[in-house]
């Protein structure tokens, strides 16, 4: 496996003739829409430049982290012999976490442990790299260490290109494809976004914890390169969101996901929110021990469908988490395999569009068209209620103190007292959790209606 | 600050935990607060959401900034409530945090 986290790749291309500077298309940001983008593109023999504007692709990138790679089959076949992953993850655990209790379901499976596998934890300064590479060898012109700017416009207002913060830094192209994550600036310069609402925006922190690789397989009770995902509900001190915790080779992963809103009308820090999860009862066992080795943050678009941009107009598409394609739908937690999703998609449209001769919105057409046939808005068709139904104060607050109570209920041995029936236990704590039936009934319906 | 963790690890100052991040400190400051925007503002979003703690209220009132521990998240923008207030670019190219292991 390469190590890609040291050192930074020659940019591979130097730009100082208007023809060097002119390219079929620009791929702004190589993390895994550009790369993938990229490559599509590339090997349909196109000229393509992808920037980056850190020193190396994923040097900006973090996430809160499981990649699902099935995605790649069609352009790496046989990727997870190649792929810079931490561990497969075998073990996949649900938790319901109030201050004192938690309820963990649990699962784990054998099979996500042989090819094709399923999710896998990796650091993504190593696994966006190993991507970028991959575009590099399809004969991208990577960029690094290159900040766009903003786009470059005609004299009928035409996108021709994207301006760059290097020395004589304009590139010109017919066509431009968003790939900048969720500041998106360049889909918002083109008009793109609504206003920004920071409702629909997470910031995600975490810690990196070195820890013996003998003592994590231990704790969390898996081999080889076996790994474990548990995402939490609750645990994230009364700030909308949640928390994850999951194994990497010789580190763990701890951190929480907080909606900005939420997290800035209180007093505890981000930090301070980590500190706290990590000393619940459930979590401190886990990670106690773990030298913190790295601390992190980024945003997340958090609310899916309903915060989507326009996806085409004419001579630029966006993609990734500049679209919102982020997938927080609790028990369901994607986002690279929809960024990979949607940059292969843009790299065939526009290779298409460049074959035909139109760049247009028209031309460009195609990419929606992919996305609706795909898992990309289908998925986020279906499931567009649930990240405000996950993110929402019953769903945040009130449940885990009502399920986590039924469970202990369940569970107790009150003798002499006879156990209760559990339509009263169900009943009793309901009230105590201070929910009503009618919202209970419409929550179901809602999360019947997205998962079901 | 503390954390609740009972004595389970020793505390990490905030100081320390930023050491684990590694910056390429660009000479540009990519971010700027304009403080005559910001001079009045009660409710400081910024001061409490930042990861990297960058926002610090001073005595007489202000908001001491700085760019150069930046995650470059843009959760500042986002939760400001003052038009103006912040102005958020990226770092230039090649600048900025430099992840190893997230």
């Amino acid at each position: 496996m390469a190590d890609t986290t040291t050192g930074t790749t020659p940019l591979s291309a130097t730009v100082a003739t208007a023809s060097a500077a002119t390219f079929d298309v620009i791929v702004v940001g190589a993390g895994p829409a550009g790369s993938c983008a990229a490559t599509v593109l590339a090997r349909a023999g196109h000229r393509v430049a992808l920037l980056e504007r850190g020193a190396f692709p994923g040097a900006k990138n973090m996430y809160g982290g499981v990649i699902y790679p099935r995605i790649l089959d069609r352009l790496h076949p046989q990727w997870w012999e190649q792929v810079p992953i931490q561990r497969w993850i075998t073990r996949r655990s649900t938790m319901v976490m109030t201050e004192t209790r938690a309820l963990t379901i649990d699962f784990r499976s054998e099979a996500w442990g042989e090819p094709p596998y399923n999710g896998a934890t990796a650091y993504r300064p190593d696994f966006d790299h190993w991507l970028a590479d991959q575009a590099v060898a399809a004969g991208a012109h990577l960029l690094n260490a290159t900040t766009a700017v903003g786009l470059l416009r005609d004299a009928d207002q035409r996108i021709v290109g994207v301006r760059t913060d290097r020395p004589d830094g304009d590139l010109w192209a017919s066509t431009v494809i968003a790939c900048d994550g969720v500041n998106s600036f360049i889909a918002k310069e083109a008009g793109l976004h609504e206003e920004l609402d920071p409702a629909n925006y997470t910031l995600g922190v975490k810690e990196t914890l070195a820890l013996p690789r003998s003592v994590i397989e231990e704790r969390f009770g898996v081999r080889d390169r076996h790994g474990v995902d548990i995402e939490i509900l609750g645990g994230t001190s009364g700030v909308n969101g949640g928390g994850f915790l999951y194994t990497n080779l010789d580190t763990l992963a701890v951190g929480a996901v907080l909606k900005l809103p939420a997290l800035a009308a209180q007093q505890t820090r981000p930090e301070e929110i980590i500190g706290r999860l990590k000393a619940h009862p459930a979590i401190a066992p886990l990670v106690e021990g773990g030298e913190i080795v790295e601390y992190s943050a980024h945003v997340i678009p958090e609310a899916g469908r309903s915060m989507m941009p326009t996806l085409t107009t004419d001579r630029l598409l966006v993609t990734g988490d500049a679209a919102a394609m982020c997938l927080a739908a609790g028990i369901w937690l994607e986002g690279v395999n929809f960024a990979m999703a949607s940059g292969m998609a843009a790299g065939e449209t526009v290779a298409e569009a460049l074959a035909s001769g139109d760049t247009s919105a028209r031309g460009l057409g195609g990419y929606e068209r992919r996305l609706r046939d795909s898992f990309v808005l289908a998925d986020h068709d279906k499931l567009r209620r649930a990240p405000g139904l996950v993110l929402s104060d019953r769903v945040q607050h009130q449940y885990p103190e009502m399920i986590t109570g039924v469970v202990e209920r369940m569970f107790r041995v009150d003798n002499p007292e006879p156990k209760p029936g559990l339509r009263r236990i169900l009943r009793e704590e309901r009230r105590a959790a201070g929910v009503r039936i009618r919202d209970l009934a419409r929550d179901a319906w809602i999360g019947f209606r997205s998962f079901g | 600050m503390t954390l609740t963790n009972d004595g389970l690890w020793p505390e990490v100052s905030f100081e320390d935990r930023m050491s684990t991040v590694r910056f390429d400190i660009g000479e540009r400051a990519h971010i700027t607060v304009d403080s005559a925007v910001c001079g009045d503002c009660s409710t400081r979003e910024c001061v409490v959401a930042c990861p990297a703690n960058l926002f610090v209220p001073t005595s007489d009132g202000g908001i001491l900034f700085n760019y150069e521990q930046c995650f470059e998240c843009g959760t500042c923008y986002m939760v400001c409530n003052r038009e103006g207030a912040i102005t958020w670019t990226y770092p230039d190219g090649g600048h900025g945090v430099v992840f190893k292991r997230t």
